[in-house]
């Protein structure tokens, strides 16, 4: 079944608008992307989307209570949610360094969680406990 | 008090402050020295934990957060000197400044000065929006800081009202978090953040956007109960019978940013209406010499890597001044300085004053979305440049490279920068 879809490019700030005709198997046509992260984007878009997960994870002695993380790999979108329920349930000692594997294979789907920031050890305890609300 | 000296004095280390302090060291400045308020470097960045920074400049993607780290490290390693916890409360006319931290105040004499001193965001009372005054109602970065620095997450049912990208970031955030965004409202016909942003935070959340909408009423004892949205027409009035009412109790606003530039005031530096930020030069000289002005303070950028290349050359002139008046204690200003006009279609552009030819770069904002645009930069009826642009919109920054001759220069008329149909 032939499809046709504009899909906007999100892999920088242009966010070129790319038309895709697919036959469901393959691309047959692809135009209004100004470099080629955009055929690889449209390319996953229309077959496999996937999304880089950007969050956070609990701290323990740190001096912030969460250190920012990502994932290794885009993560396919519809696994986003389950991956995230993992993650809530992990906290991490400080010291941490940015770059640092948090979790490998995290939820089974071959994706290991980085850190993205440095959290330093803190001399005062600061409680761990899940998201207060306000 | 404790006096010292400094080459080039930075006020402000979030990105532009960091960009323009190493660039000032590796443009010769000996001493440099950052000055913040928070207790951490980098600014806004630590809480933007999302990623597409660094992409126009670095070519890769990075955090916020990782963006930061590049440039703290790099400061570090050419010893550049960091106060943070520390705030200049008042700049003097001899570049010198008045700051104080715990420990005690400073009196701090510069060869120059780069302003950095970043944008705050408009509130509900820029918006003017009318009803009660519950709690629960907070600016889009006060509940980014909140969720990704603090672990408090401000709220279960959220509306925003505007979509800036912080706006946009963060209905993804809050919804990532297990809240439920109910909507986005935008006054504007159109999407105020980068086309990325809509895709990635509101259509992959299925998060409904009204634009030509606002909020008309806030209600709610305590906390916020609901919020009243409407449609505007094309004078931005509310359209009476199109209200719609929003159980929820937590209204984020989104609304823009607003240069802050107190300190620049204080010390009789000129500011230009259209940018809120210091009139400046080609080479990001204010209307005080020896002060220089970069990042959010000068102009709202779109982007971390067009603020932080703009910031670097900021940092750069501000070195290669101080290099070269070491000498002599008289600072001149150039006699001549034409005026860059922002011209039909043009809501703003930087630099306002050119005092020497050569190649300057322009960075300017136009005034609504067009499919077909030719930019054309002019000194009197001469062209100096005519390009045709494939798209513009408001939300994002045009820049441009422009020979402009001495002659131009000498005769003192003022350069216009417009944007036609042809």
């Amino acid at each position: 079944m032939t499809t046709e879809r504009e899909i906007t490019c999100i892999v920088c700030p242009l966010g070129c608008k790319i038309f895709v005709r697919s036959d469901g198997t393959a691309v047959e046509t692809l135009k209004g992307n100004k470099c080629n992260k955009g055929v690889d984007y449209a390319r996953n878009e229309v077959f496999d989307p996937r999304r880089l997960l950007t969050t956070s994870l609990l701290v323990k002695h740190g001096e912030w209570p969460l250190v920012s993380v990502k994932s290794s790999q885009p993560v396919p979108k519809e696994k986003i949610f389950s991956l995230l329920k993992e993650l809530r349930k992990t906290t991490i000692e400080a010291p941490v360094k940015c770059g640092q594997i948090l979790i490998k294979n995290a939820a089974y789907i071959g994706i290991d969680i980085l850190a993205t920031k440095t959290v330093k050890k803190s001399g005062k305890t600061i409680a761990v406990s899940p998201k207060k609300s306000r | 008090m404790i006096n010292e000296r400094f080459d080039v004095v930075v006020i402000g280390g979030g990105p532009a402050g960091l960009a323009a302090a190493v660039s000032a060291k590796q443009h010769g400045a000996e001493s440099v020295l950052v000055l913040d308020r928070n207790s951490w470097l980098g600014g806004i960045l630590p809480q933007c934990i999302h990623d597409g920074f660094g992409v126009e400049e670095t070519g890769t993607s990075m955090t916020g957060p990782e963006y930061a780290e590049i440039y703290i490290q790099e400061g570090k390693q050419q010893e550049i000197r960091f106060m943070t916890e520390t705030m200049v409360l008042r700049l003097e006319k001899n570049l010198e400044m008045i700051a104080v931290n715990k420990k005690d105040i400073f009196n701090i004499k510069a060869g120059t000065i780069v302003l950095a001193t970043g944008c705050r965001e408009k509130t509900r009372w820029h918006a003017l929006i009318p009803g009660t005054r519950p709690s629960g109602i907070y600016t889009a970065g006060v509940a980014q800081a909140l969720i990704n620095l603090y672990n408090i997450m401000p709220g279960k049912n959220i509306v925003i009202l505007g979509s800036g990208d912080v706006g946009l970031i963060m209905a993804r955030r809050l919804t990532l978090e297990g809240a439920n965004v109910l909507a986005v409202a935008e006054l504007l016909p159109y999407a105020s953040g980068l086309p990325r942003n809509i895709v990635q935070c509101l259509d992959d959340y299925d998060i409904p956007l009204f634009l030509n909408h606002t909020i008309t009423c806030i209600g709610g004892k305590e906390r916020v109960e609901q919020v009243t949205i409407q449609q505007v027409d094309d004078q931005w009035m509310p359209i009476p019978g199109t209200e719609k009412q929003i159980s929820c109790d937590t209204l984020l606003l989104s609304l823009g940013l607003i240069p802050e530039n107190e300190l620049a005031k204080g010390v009789g530096i000129e500011i230009d209406g259209r940018t809120g930020g210091p009139v400046v030069n080609q080479r990001f000289e204010t209307t005080r010499p020896g002060v220089f002005a970069c990042g959010n303070s000068l102009q709202v950028y779109d982007t971390v890597d067009m603020l932080a290349i703009d910031a670097q050359r900021a940092g750069g002139h501000a070195a290669i001044s101080v290099v070269q008046t070491q000498d002599t204690t008289i600072r001149k200003a150039k006699p001549h300085a034409v005026n860059v006009i922002a011209g039909v279609s043009v809501r703003s552009v930087v630099p306002q004053q050119v005092n020497e030819g050569g190649i300057v770069r322009f960075t300017l904002r136009v005034q609504r979305p067009s499919s077909v645009a030719v930019l054309r930069v002019l000194a009197g009826s001469r062209e100096l440049l005519r390009k045709k642009l494939p798209w513009v919109n408001p939300v994002n920054l045009i820049s441009v490279d422009v020979l402009i001759p001495d002659d131009v220069i000498m005769s003192g008329k003022n350069i216009e920068v417009i944007i036609s149909d042809h």
